[in-house]
This record gives structure tokens, C-alpha cells and sequence, in this order.
């Protein structure tokens, strides 16, 4: 149902990084469940409209009025490591 | 009787009547907690409990909930106080505001005692993708409590806490709950603020309380529903909560989900819940078959739509900004995948791949797109059913509590154990488990729904099962 190339192109798309065995187990696993839940293919659906929420609202907004915002070094409290006033980050290769 | 046998209602009353305190409460159910012979607490948040229960002592007007102890799943934030989803990624992890639904029990008087376990991520049914091992179901200690809310679920029946809160996206709530043999609701999708709530799947995600009586649940409730300007998918309610005084059914139409009273559903439970429902015949109710001719196609949508959407939300899980990070890389693109393949278990990468493929391009339409519009089929099956009647019910689960390590090699036959719970969620409909007996000595769970804001109802209905049923929600050999 789906194949190692796609299932590494998925990881990839998804920043997860799998063993070589996750991998192939990844790949049986989807495809059962893929197997599964195609069957919402099987219904004639041209006329249906798609339900994103179940209980629609529309327009929702509140007062635009300045709130404090989180301190700096509240923010910066539960990071790996901070740099300065910010979060730091390996470089971008 | 222990002061951990007693509901939140009855805890109420003898806190007003000077027979006990908040504080005694709250170190009665922590000693309880911290000799927890089930895993179902990660964080024990003793002595806040116990200050915050002094200063209710000491107030001379005691907010309502007068200093009764619930215990929180470890989906929902807590300010300062160690909040992991259940997840290697978020160990240690502190947040730095209180989700609403937490504060405003706080705020009318409940106290924080603990935080439950939980499948990772709330992605899971029977609590066994925690990755700090499962709780254990006190019925049964060889099985499962149910999930993802099972540690909360499991606290309440072994009387670590009175009430609890969990989450519920396609049955986390309805499911322990059934498993456990007590209370759990889900109420309408939005009738609880989910700021604070770590995302699974945001157009399903719903709190709700489990309790071992209904009116406890009601109560819960009723503290937390409304709006929330910090949530906009949360709702102005339009009818206070009440606590449910009904005895009587009478001119209550009761449908009962024929597709989920068949094949796949073990005799015992079938048997349990039949019998309940010859009791809303004798108490002056009406039941009659109901078609949900799409609910069948329920799991399938579930397991496309909240993939996707986990897929989604769980990118925020980078090791930045807060959580576990992997050693030092010496390149972003990898510091992301090696966070994440390390931080996450095997269920959780499971879901994200499944949603990342699902919303991929060239498969959308047919996937995520087929999914969207099924799910608009199941809302109408439900319309349609409420035209003809009150209240529908089904079994919450398909089986009893089973056995740990059961389900776990098959993905899909842990999917099964939502077939009940997960058509409701699809609809974004409030619905309850309540216990209505026991199959091998372990507790079934009844299944009621009704319309969006039509919890009072519900609760009514429940109530007066509940009373007819009569059933004991003390596990054997859980003594006080």
C-alpha cells in the first residue's frame, strides 16, 4: 500500500527521525491502517459537503484591548538552552 | 465510613456541617495517592494541596466547591506544577499558566492534589503508550484501566480522588470510564475552554469530568462550562448546568444505536446494557431501534481527521521553546528530527505519520478530503435521529476491561476498542458513560448522547438510571 520510499518521504515531511527497523515496521503498520480506513472511498460523496467543525462559529472576536504579556524570562524558563534574551538554536544547514 | 469513601457532594456537606475540613480531605486522598498501587499518578503536588486547603479552612465564607480534592489529567496545564502529556518529550516540563478549566475549579474552591496518567499525547485506549508505564485497572490489576484518560479514571474508582478531570477526543473519557466502573462525561465541543489543554486533535478535543456519581459529574461541570476569550472555539452556554433530581422517565424517548448492539460487541455487555434499558421501560421511558446508517464508517473517519490534526498540532514539539532536545546537533533540520524521534513513542509517531500522509499532496483529497465529507454524513445520521428521539444509547465499549499487552501489537484492534464512543465525537454531541453492571465480575459501561447543549437532560436521565441500577463502584479489594 505504501512503499519504504514513501514512508521515508513522510518522515521526512514530518521531522521524525526512524530507525532502519521503525522504518519498516512504520511501513507494514501504515499500510494496514490505510487498508482500514480507505473504505471512506467506497461512498459516492460528490454532493457532500466537507464538516470541519461540528458545532459552527463564525466571526468570533474580542475586544482589541493590550494585555501584559509573559515576562522574558518566564518565557525563557523551561528551554533546552537560551541565548541572551532568546532561545537558542542549532544552525540552519 | 473513610473520608475517601465519601462523593464531592457528600465531602460538601460534612465540610459545611464542621465534621471534617478541606485539609483533612486533602491529606486523607494524598496519603492514598502516595501509596499508589496502580501508576496512576505522575505528579503529586502535596504540599500546595495542603496550603491551599489550609487557606479554604480559614476563609470565613468557603467558595462552593469548599476545598474538595480532584485529581487532573496530565493533558491539562498547571501552572508551576510538572505537566508531561504522558510523554519522554515533556519530562520535567513546567508550564507557565494554569489551563481555564483548572483555574476556575480553583477558583470555586476545588484543590489540585495530583496529575494522571495518561496515554501518550491522549493518543491511545488503555493507557499503555504512557511512557511512564500504564495504570493499572483497580477491578483488576492485570488489566487495563482504559484511555487515554486512564489514570484519572482509575484514581476515582480506587478512591484517590472523589472527582477527576480527563480529555476526550473519540472516547478518552466514556471508554476508562466504562472500564473503571464509574461516571464520565464529555460534554458538548465547546462547552469547556481547552486553553491549557495540550492539543490533540482541535476540531474533537473536549474536558470533562469523571465522578462515581452523576451528580458529582454534574457539579464538576458546572463550574467549568462558558465561554473563554482565551479559547474562541468556546461557547457561550446557554443554560446553567443543575444537578439532576429526576426519579422518573416518563414521556423520555430513549434510541437504541442498533449498529452498535451487534456483531463486535461481547454478550456480557450486550446482555448489561439491555438491561438497563428494560429499566428506562419501568421507569416510564420509551425505547426504540435507531439506524445510524453511516456510523459504521465512524473509526475509519476518526482515524484519518484526528491523525491529521495531530499531525498538525504536535509540530510545536521541536525541543526550542520548552521539553527534552537531543544531544547537540550541529544542524537544525536534524536537531528537529532527532528531538522528535527520540521524544515521542511508537503510537504518537504512528498518528503524526498517518496525519502527514493523510494531508500530503496527492493523497488529500482522496484521504483527508473523503474523510471531511464522511463526517458530514454521520452529523446528518445523528440529526436525523434526534428528530425521533431524546436520548440515544449504546454500550461505551465493545468489551470489559481487557487484559494488559492485549491489544498492544495491533494498532488497529486498539483502534476498535473507540467503535462506540467515536461516531458521537465525530458529531461534536455530549455524551456519558454511567456503569449499568458487571460482566466476569468487571464493570459495563452505558452509552448516553443527546443533542448539542442538551447536558441537563442527560444528566437527568443518567440520574435516575443510576438510581435504579444501583450499581457499587468499589472495585473488590480495594480497601479504604
Amino acid at each position: 500500500m505504501i512503499d519504504d520510499h514513501v514512508t521515508r518521504h513522510v518522515a521526512r515531511l514530518a521531522r521524525l527521525e526512524l530507525t532502519e527497523s521503525e522504518t519498516v515496521q512504520m511501513q507494514h503498520e501504515l499500510s494496514a491502517i490505510l487498508e482500514y480506513v480507505q473504505q471512506v472511498q467506497e461512498l459516492d460523496l460528490a454532493t457532500v459537503p466537507p464538516t470541519t467543525h461540528a458545532i459552527p462559529l463564525e466571526n468570533v472576536v474580542r475586544e482589541d484591548v493590550p494585555t501584559p504579556s509573559v515576562p522574558v524570562e518566564l518565557a525563557l524558563r523551561e528551554a533546552p538552552e537560551v541565548h541572551g534574551d532568546g532561545f537558542a538554536v542549532p544552525r540552519m544547514g | 465510613m473513610a473520608l475517601t469513601d465519601l462523593t464531592a457532594e457528600q465531602s460538601i456537606t460534612a465540610i459545611a456541617a464542621g465534621r471534617t475540613s478541606s485539609e483533612d480531605l486533602v491529606r486523607a486522598h494524598l496519603e492514598r495517592v502516595e501509596h499508589d498501587d496502580w501508576n496512576n499518578f505522575l505528579a503529586v503536588n502535596r504540599e500546595a494541596a495542603l496550603a491551599r486547603a489550609r487557606e479554604i479552612d480559614a476563609m470565613p465564607q468557603r467558595p462552593p466547591l469548599a476545598g474538595v480534592p480532584i485529581a487532573i489529567k496530565d493533558a491539562l496545564s498547571t501552572r508551576d506544577l510538572t505537566t508531561t502529556a504522558g510523554s519522554r518529550i515533556l519530562e520535567g516540563f513546567r508550564p507557565i499558566y494554569t489551563a481555564t478549566c483548572v483555574a476556575r475549579l480553583e477558583a470555586a474552591g476545588a484543590v489540585v492534589i495530583g496529575k494522571t496518567n495518561m496515554d501518550e499525547f491522549a493518543m491511545g485506549s488503555s493507557c499503555e503508550n504512557s511512557a511512564y508505564g500504564p495504570s493499572l485497572n483497580p477491578w483488576d490489576t492485570t488489566r487495563v484501566p482504559g484511555g487515554s484518560s486512564g489514570g484519572s479514571a482509575s484514581a476515582v474508582a480506587a478512591r484517590q480522588a472523589p472527582w477527576s478531570l480527563g480529555s476526550d477526543t473519540g472516547g478518552s473519557i466514556r471508554q476508562p470510564a466504562a472500564l473503571c466502573g464509574i461516571v464520565g462525561v464529555k460534554p458538548t465541543y465547546g462547552a469547556v475552554s481547552r486553553y491549557g489543554l495540550i492539543a490533540f486533535a482541535s476540531s474533537l478535543d473536549q474536558v470533562g469530568p469523571f465522578a462515581r456519581t452523576v451528580r458529582d459529574a454534574a457539579l464538576l461541570l458546572q463550574s467549568m462550562v462558558g465561554r473563554d476569550p482565551m479559547d474562541t472555539t468556546s461557547l457561550d452556554w446557554p443554560d446553567p448546568i443543575v444537578l439532576p433530581t429526576a426519579g422518573r422517565l416518563d414521556g423520555v424517548r430513549v434510541g437504541v444505536i442498533e449498529e452498535l448492539m451487534g456483531e463486535g460487541i461481547e454478550p456480557g455487555v450486550r446482555a448489561a446494557c439491555r438491561a438497563a434499558l428494560r429499566r428506562v421501560e419501568s421507569l416510564g421511558g420509551t425505547v426504540v431501534p435507531i439506524e445510524l446508517p453511516h456510523a459504521s464508517y465512524g473509526l475509519a473517519t476518526y482515524y484519518l481527521i484526528a491523525p491529521a490534526e495531530c499531525s498538525a498540532n504536535l509540530a510545536r514539539f521541536d525541543g526550542i521553546r520548552y521539553g527534552r532536545r537531543a544531544e547537540a546537533t550541529d544542524d537544525l533540520l536534524e536537531h528537529y528530527e532527532r528531538t522528535r524521534g527520540e521524544g515521542f513513542g511508537p503510537e504518537v509517531k504512528r498518528r503524526i505519520m498517518l496525519g502527514t500522509f493523510a494531508l500530503s499532496s496527492g493523497y488529500y483529497d482522496a484521504y483527508y478530503g473523503q474523510a471531511q465529507r464522511v463526517r458530514t454524513l454521520i452529523v446528518r445520521d445523528f440529526a436525523a435521529a434526534f428528530a425521533e428521539v431524546d436520548v440515544l444509547a449504546s454500550p461505551t465499549s465493545p468489551t470489559v476491561a481487557f487484559r494488559l499487552g492485549e491489544r498492544t501489537a495491533d494498532p488497529l484492534s486498539m483502534y476498535l476498542s473507540d467503535v462506540c464512543t467515536i461516531p458521537v465525537s465525530l458529531a461534536g454531541l455530549p455524551s456519558l458513560s454511567i456503569p449499568c453492571g458487571l460482566s466476569d465480575g468487571l464493570p459495563v459501561g452505558l452509552q448516553l448522547a443527546g443533542p448539542a447543549f442538551s447536558e441537563n437532560r442527560l444528566f437527568d436521565v443518567a440520574h435516575a438510571l443510576e438510581a435504579a441500577i444501583g450499581f457499587d463502584p468499589s472495585p473488590p479489594g480495594v480497601t479504604a
